[in-house]
């Protein structure tokens, strides 16, 4: 990843693909989880840390979204739906059977991946801006039922208070002890999507990105794995939307509107489509964008403007950003902040020895 | 039964004429569609922007209507050019998800425009006519719907006629059938593309005049925006003929279903009835009534 790769010769294909590059690759990660494990959790306010938590949520939801969006080619504007369905489905089982979270987890999960994979349906004989548009709809539809059949939404408020994480008699209360939580299932997320991606599925997923009719006369069937890719990209969002539903103690679908399946998709367009590290950067990046926009107005803005006008600024300067970003990104630098990454670390890939 | 036969053709003639409305916001969509192949994400806050550059010319700048038309207009042309220039040239050639998501940002971008420059309050957007309906047996035709209906009509057939037999338009579609081709034919491509976008503004600009005096002008008047996929699809992309009937059709069943379901489900049915409508159209018939048939099956 940071490694410096100097005088290093792969033979073989296997050693090519590894996770572990390198020997050193080891240590590099050993390094990583020290800091995100001990370092950050142990040194940080509690504000902080909840910063980090959401940033963890949306890695998740930012990896899933890009096994179908970068990965397999597949577009889709309907993530933010496909969350609300994990956190309705975990927030039902919570209140109504008082099930613990692992069950409710997976169960938020493939309720998602099901959901997903009926809305990819249409993937089979449209593509591109069609396929946009019909998960649009899903997205509209979803949010719709979800607000209007009370029997999931739990009444007039759509909204569902779900009880703390349990470990034992153990109950996840603080931002540090939800840290830990979420960290736990990025790095299996992280992990999960590395081996996805270099595997036989994740193979298909990028020929039929690459060139679908040639992935069909290689003997790929494209509708099992079109299907399979919404599943499994649906299945991270419904786990991120349990999880998110717990780092707020509530279910609501106001939090998983159409605004958060465009923020995942600018996640991943950002960070740079079909890449692990990407989705990392891109999801970290757009977290912490309105919260930088945020404190930024709040100690400079009162420079250039009255206090009411920065009030009144934040959200619009937000937007503004935002998309700006998305359009710069998308014009400028297309491979996103993973090839800036790259850049930069191939640069000092052989230093100081110059050819 | 004259009643409920009358509450009937109430919610048909709001459908027809609101339909119509549709037509014209559509018609902006299918224009650039239809000429450069890219699609506007962000067509309802073209029409949001165009709206609050009117009001905001006839109620601060004191300007008369057909000034603040004029301005509005001019400057939504402006700004289509500009916009083909500056974000949609250097995405030609790149995957669809690269167009989409570039007029979604533009669509966040306007978001925060308008309401930073132009103000966040409400604002209307007074034409000279009058508020009283037009009552005929059980229907009442409220005028600023018959004047949307009207100046949806004249620009449809108007558009019609452009690319049908005038030069640029059949320049236009030379550039929508094959770039390669009519480059080679000596058609200045890049320059039809800002013409395309260029009057995409000024339909959105129409629009944006027409919504605003209906639903006053804010940013919810963007919202407008999520009717044209359903119509659009419907309809077919790169139709005319096709926004009309698609209008039609997404203004009737919205207003029968908001009529007729809405008592039992508690609201909001017509929000969704037209994107029910659009899943099944996507799965029987994707490229809509009057689409070109295009559709890869892999």
């Amino acid at each position: 990843m940071i490694q410096r790769e100097c005088g290093v010769l792969k033979t073989s294909y296997e050693a090519d693909m590894a996770l572990y590059p390198l020997p050193i690759a080891r240590w590099t990660v050993a390094v990583l989880a020290v800091i995100f494990f001990l370092l950050i959790p142990l040194t940080l306010h509690e504000y902080y840390l909840s910063v980090a938590n959401l940033v963890w949520i949306a890695v998740i939801g930012a990896l899933g979204l890009n096994i179908l969006v970068g990965y397999t080619g597949q577009v889709s504007i309907g993530h933010g739906a496909f969350m609300s369905v994990g956190a309705y489905t975990a927030a039902n089982l919570a209140t109504r059977l008082d099930s613990p979270w692992p069950v409710n987890l997976l169960a938020g999960g493939l309720m998602a991946a099901a959901v997903g994979a009926v809305v990819g349906i249409p993937s089979l004989r449209i593509k591109g801006l069609y396929l946009a548009i019909a998960t649009l709809a899903g997205q509209l539809i979803i949010e719709w039922t979800i607000n209007h059949v009370t029997f999931i939404s739990g009444g007039v408020q759509a909204s569902i208070a779900v009880p703390r994480p349990r470990l034992g008699s153990m109950v996840l209360s603080s931002q540090r002890d939800m840290y830990y939580f979420l960290l736990v299932f990025v790095v299996i997320a992280i992990v999960g999507t590395m081996n996805l991606v270099r595997s036989r599925v994740g193979r298909a997923f990028i020929a039929i990105r690459d060139q679908d009719i040639a992935a069909e006369i290689i003997g790929i069937d494209i509708f099992r794995y079109k299907l399979l890719a919404f599943a499994i990209s649906s299945f991270y969002a419904g786990v991120t939307g349990v999880l998110y539903t717990y780092f707020l103690g509530i279910a609501n679908y106001e939090q998983f509107q159409i605004g958060v399946s465009i923020d995942y998709l600018a996640m991943i367009i950002v960070g740079g489509l079909g890449s692990v590290l990407g989705s990392i950067f891109g999801a970290i990046f757009i977290t912490l964008l309105p919260i930088v926009i945020r404190i930024g107005m709040e100690s400079f803005g009162s420079v250039f403007f009255n206090p009411q006008t920065v009030l009144n600024l934040i959200p619009n300067l937000r937007l503004m950003v935002f998309g700006a970003l998305i359009i710069f990104f998308l014009v400028v630098e297309p491979d996103g902040l993973n090839r800036l990454w790259r850049n930069i670390r191939n640069y000092f890939r052989i230093w100081p020895f110059a050819y | 039964m004259p009643d409920e036969l009358g509450f009937f053709f109430l919610l048909m003639s709001n459908g027809v004429l609101i339909g119509l409305m549709y037509s014209l916001i559509a018609l902006g969509f299918v224009l650039v569609y239809k000429a450069t192949d890219a699609v506007n994400f962000a067509q309802g806050e073209f029409v949001m922007i165009a709206g609050l550059a009117v009001a905001l010319a006839m109620s601060a700048a004191g300007a008369p209507l057909w000034v603040a038309i004029t301005v509005g207009l001019a400057g939504m042309i402006a700004f289509g050019f500009g916009l083909e220039r500056v974000v949609l040239r250097p995405l030609i050639g790149r995957p669809v998800i690269a167009v989409v998501m570039a007029t979604i940002g533009l669509a966040s971008v306007l978001r925060g425009v308008g309401p930073t420059f132009f103000g966040a309050g409400t604002k209307t957007l007074p034409l000279p006519i009058s508020d009283a309906p037009f009552v005929i047996g059980p229907l009442f035709i409220p005028p600023i719907q018959l004047l949307g209906a009207a100046v949806s009509v004249v620009f449809l057939s108007g558009f019609g006629w452009f690319f049908l037999w005038s030069r640029k338009g059949i320049a236009m579609r030379a550039v929508a059938d094959n770039q390669q081709v009519a480059m080679a034919m000596g058609i200045n491509v890049e320059r039809y593309f800002g013409l395309a976008w260029a009057m995409t503004g000024m339909v959105s600009a129409l629009g944006g005049i027409i919504w605003g005096n209906l639903l006053g002008v804010d940013i919810n008047l963007s919202l407008v925006g999520f009717k044209v996929f359903p119509v659009v699809i419907l309809g077919g992309l790169d139709s005319i003929p096709g926004a009309i009937v698609g209008g039609l059709i997404v203004g009737i069943v919205e207003n029968i279903a908001a009529g007729y379901v809405d008592p039992y489900v508690g609201g909001g049915t017509k929000d969704f009835a037209p994107y029910v409508l659009m899943i099944l159209a996507l799965m029987i018939r994707p490229y809509g009534i009057f689409g070109k048939k295009l559709i890869e099956r892999v």
